[in-house]
């Protein structure tokens, strides 16, 4: 029997997908819509400051014909006042006890501000508090938003405001638009935070209208940059993720978000590292139906795999998570084409042509072309297999016995040791003695 | 005819002749194009006999550069219009994409290259070549069909002073007059051929070489000669009760409901189409389009012989023709009109030459089909005796004009040829790539140091 339970720093669901604070969860009807259908929790759309949106405020991103590939937004934290969504989260809540309901906040840069709305927070009765630090337009101008997350030190600071009051498990938010996620990371923690969320949205300008010349979306001859999610931005989301989830400076829960659109996303993040994940684009563009989904495929995957518990999956990844330097560099892998299943679309062969190593011949057999890699000036880029549209026709093989290995970093100490420099001569020596033609 | 069929209301014959494959929308045709997924020297671009880089006008489709896929499909193909909805795909472009052996639907090459092609004549046919300066040498051509304005278009570009003469008031050829309504409407093939004149040709109508002037006076007048003359009648059946009234060749008829003035077809209540091609499928769907109540295709050999295509014999069977196979017709009955036909029973017997079975009488098997009309669709003779006339001209035994495989040039020197009557009848893709190639070859042999003179 696989159990999707999880708990997030003391913050329980019965299945790890929550809503993430936007859109989607921005009122009782939404949310409590939202667990009928089957979501975990949910993270109220962020409450506090005074705000007022305008109109057009989405831009999507389509690629070959799919649409909102990517999403970006300028859309503010809620735009309806503390007093009325306090009263539909404590309803909510009393509505649905068994799911995690965990409200965002973001006020002024005050201690006694803070200190106000999280008592008023916890009130409702909910399960958590998540601080917004990451929104990256319209607030952050405000100093809030992603104006904090980008200051270690302004995260450390308004993070101890909430945690000097706060009864309940504090997450903090962080945005993806600073260099080292690490460092609000560490800051959050450093205040007592019990657990991290990422990513928030990309700054981001999704399109400009070649007809008008205006950026989309077009807020009356203007715009600027929003915050940018969706599928396209879930590699960035792993990537800090992983970041935060090997730091040992860190070591907290974390809640993973950024492009999470189905199951196998979500198996990917809690792979990396995640409790809980949060969901936005997907449900903006197909609606909360998506869970069902989510729950499915995710427990028919657990179930095929021998797995009964995400604490056996979460993190499992992050082992494989290096750096470059420690990379074998003698693990010699090939392309090999299965002439069964090509279809003759020749696609490898121009991209191994004209953007890799060019050792695909194409030649002409009985009307079409004969694909086929020339072993030994093979570099192993797999560009041939990420190409090639059916699957399982390419293979990367590897072709070494595994008797050899050899890291940068090794191989960089050892010329130290032997007093050998780092020049291409030494280095074509090495390649050389390994049976690595460099063309 | 003794009993035609009734007259339907005109929106039933707009019904019934509309689009076989309606047009994409904006969004639709992007979709598809994105689908597609842009071999490197694809094999649907192989398949096409005019080589159009099909991989590469359908990515500009999906990036909105539309203009710029009309001249892709136009560096290789002067009636892209013609070719896009009455190209056989299933067995060309369409048939060799690589998604078939993928399992899966191919790109809809066809519907796609409509798109791009009725938009660049919606958009009024911005210039997309600039034409050589003159080079003062002059090329007649004979027949205004693909083949014939394939030629003229390359030729004029590259300078030539091209003067097409055409027989019919309204040109095009096949394109205009050989093609089912329901696949093309006359209008589409006359834009190809306005597009044509665009480029400074002289487009002579009603004039009909041979008669209102001699291929003599065409020689003397130009410094080559490009024979696009297609085919001609429909051959005769040769039984008894052909001079009835009621019995039509199938190229007439389908010229007839090309007029498009669909109540003054008539067809018979009960028709019988003779042959089992491509023509006869037309022939057949049409009079049923045009309201005949049963229609029949007569057929001498088998399902598997017969040289209709697949897609074709699958659309005559949804409309509910009915084939009458191994039947060959002995006897037309009837005094002044086609009351009925007798036909024979047939069996396969030994291959022929090219390995098609013949086809074998069943002495005594013979039975009467009562109809009303009779359609001759068993091909189309070589206008051998028009071409036999001209000097130096060989003809194979079908009667088709000899020609280099390379520069179309037939055994008169200064004269070119391509299209119906040098392959005895092919698709309209094959003229189209004929004219092409004919024109380059003309081009090579007048720009011999003493070439053409």
């Amino acid at each position: 029997m696989v159990d999707l339970s999880i708990n997030c720093a003391g913050i329980k669901s019965p299945n790890p997908f929550w809503l993430a604070s936007a859109p989607p969860s921005n009122s009782a009807y939404q949310n409590c819509k939202a667990f009928e259908q089957g979501w975990g929790g949910t993270v109220w759309k962020t409450i506090g400051e005074p705000v007022m949106n305008v109109f057009n405020r989405y831009g999507g991103l389509d690629y070959n014909g799919q649409k909102i590939f990517g999403l970006n937004n300028i859309e503010l934290i809620s735009d309806r006042p503390i007093e009325v969504n306090l009263r539909e989260i404590a309803e909510t809540k009393k509505l649905w006890p068994d799911r995690a309901v965990v409200v965002s906040l973001m006020v002024e840069s005050k201690r006694e501000t803070w200190h106000e709305i999280v008592k008023r927070t916890i009130d409702t009765g909910c399960d958590g508090i998540e601080l917004n630090y990451g929104c990256p337009h319209g607030m952050s101008e405000r100093g809030m938003g992603a104006a904090v997350g980008q200051v270690p030190e302004y995260c450390k600071m308004i993070t101890e405001w909430v945690t000097e009051v706060s009864t309940i498990p504090v997450i903090v938010k962080l945005t993806p638009n600073i260099s080292n996620i690490q460092l609000p990371a560490r800051a959050a923690k450093a205040a007592g935070a019990e657990a991290i969320s990422l990513i928030n949205t990309i700054n981001s300008i999704i399109g400009i209208n070649l007809d008008t010349f205006e950026l989309k979306p077009n807020v009356g001859g203007l715009g600027g940059h929003g915050g940018y999610a969706g599928p396209a931005v879930k590699p960035i989301a792993l990537h800090l993720l992983s970041q935060v989830a090997i730091d040992p400076e860190v070591n907290l829960p974390i809640s993973g978000i950024g492009g999470v659109s189905n199951w196998r996303d979500a198996v990917e993040f809690i792979l990396l590292g995640a409790s809980s994940v949060q969901v936005c684009t997907a449900v903006m563009h197909y609606g909360f139906r998506i869970v069902n989904d989510m729950i499915e495929g995710m427990t028919n995957w657990m179930e095929s795999k021998g797995f009964t518990s995400l604490d056996q999956i979460r993190g499992k990844s992050l082992q494989c998570v290096n750096d470059f330097g420690n990379f074998d560099l003698l693990n010699r892998t090939i392309a090999r084409i299965d002439q069964q299943k090509c279809i003759h679309c020749n696609l490898c062969y121009i991209a191994c042509e004209d953007a890799a190593h060019q050792c695909i011949d194409l030649t002409p057999v009985n009307g079409h072309n004969k694909t086929e890699v020339r072993e030994k000036d093979c570099v192993g880029c797999a560009l041939c297999s990420l190409v090639c549209p059916v699957e399982n026709c390419i293979s990367m093989v590897r072709i070494d016995d595994g008797s050899a290995s050899k890291t940068w970093n090794q191989l960089t100490t050892e010329f130290k040791k032997s007093g050998k420099p780092m020049t291409w001569e030494n280095l074509a020596e090495f390649q050389h003695k390994h049976g690595i033609e460099i063309h | 005819m003794k009993n035609i069929a009734l007259k339907l209301p005109t929106e039933q014959y707009e019904k019934n002749f509309s689009d076989l494959h309606p047009p994409f929308t904006q969004n639709s045709a992007v979709t598809e194009a994105n689908r597609c997924l842009y071999c490197y020297d694809s094999p649907c671009m192989k398949a096409c006999p005019t080589h159009i880089d099909i991989s590469t006008f359908i990515k500009k489709i999906s990036t909105g550069n539309l203009l710029g896929s009309a001249k892709t499909i136009y560096e290789s193909n002067w009636v892209p219009l013609t070719c896009a909805k009455a190209c056989p795909v299933d067995v060309l472009c369409e048939g060799a994409c690589v998604y078939n052996d993928k399992g899966e639907k191919p790109i809809q090459i066809g519907r796609l290259q409509r798109y791009a092609i009725e938009n660049y004549f919606e958009k009024g046919m911005p210039v997309l070549f600039h034409k050589s300066p003159k080079n003062g040498k002059s090329v007649g051509v004979v027949g205004s069909g693909p083949a014939g304005l394939a030629c003229s278009a390359e030729l004029s570009l590259m300078g030539y002073e091209v003067t097409i003469y055409e027989a019919n008031k309204i040109p095009g050829g096949l394109n205009t007059w050989g093609i089912a309504p329901y696949k093309m409407r006359r209008e589409d093939s006359l834009k190809e051929v306005e597009l044509v004149k665009s480029f400074g040709v002289d487009l002579k109508t009603e004039i009909m070489i041979g008669k209102t002037l001699k291929v003599d006076d065409l020689l003397k007048k130009h410094d080559a000669l490009f024979l696009g003359v297609g085919l001609g009648e429909s051959p005769q059946l040769s039984i008894p009760g052909e001079e009835l009234s009621g019995v039509v060749g199938a190229l007439d008829f389908i010229e007839k409901v090309k007029t498009e003035n669909w109540k003054d077809v008539h067809v018979g209540k009960r028709v019988a189409v003779i042959g089992a091609g491509n023509t006869s499928i037309d022939a057949a769907t049409e009079a049923k389009r045009l309201g005949a109540d049963q229609v029949y295709i007569i057929y001498r050999r088998s399902d598997v012989e017969m040289s209709a295509y697949e897609f074709e014999y699958e659309l005559a069977k949804r409309d509910g023709i009915v084939f009458h196979f191994l039947t060959s017709p002995k006897r037309i009955i009837g005094n002044d009109f086609v009351e009925g036909i007798e036909c024979l029973k047939m069996k396969l017997g030994e291959p022929d030459k090219w390995g098609r079975r013949k086809s074998v009488p069943i002495p005594g098997s013979e039975f009467a089909i009562p109809v009303d009309m009779i359609i001759k669709a068993i091909g189309q003779e070589t206008k051998s005796s028009f071409l036999s006339s001209i000097t130096k001209l060989t003809l194979d035994d079908e009667g088709c004009v000899v020609v280099d495989q390379i520069t179309y040039q037939t055994t008169n020197p200064k004269i070119f040829a391509g299209g119906d009557c040098i392959n005895g009848g092919k698709e309209v893709v094959n003229a189209a790539h004929d004219g092409k190639r004919a024109a380059h070859g003309i081009d090579k042999y007048l720009s011999l140091p003493k070439g053409g003179k």
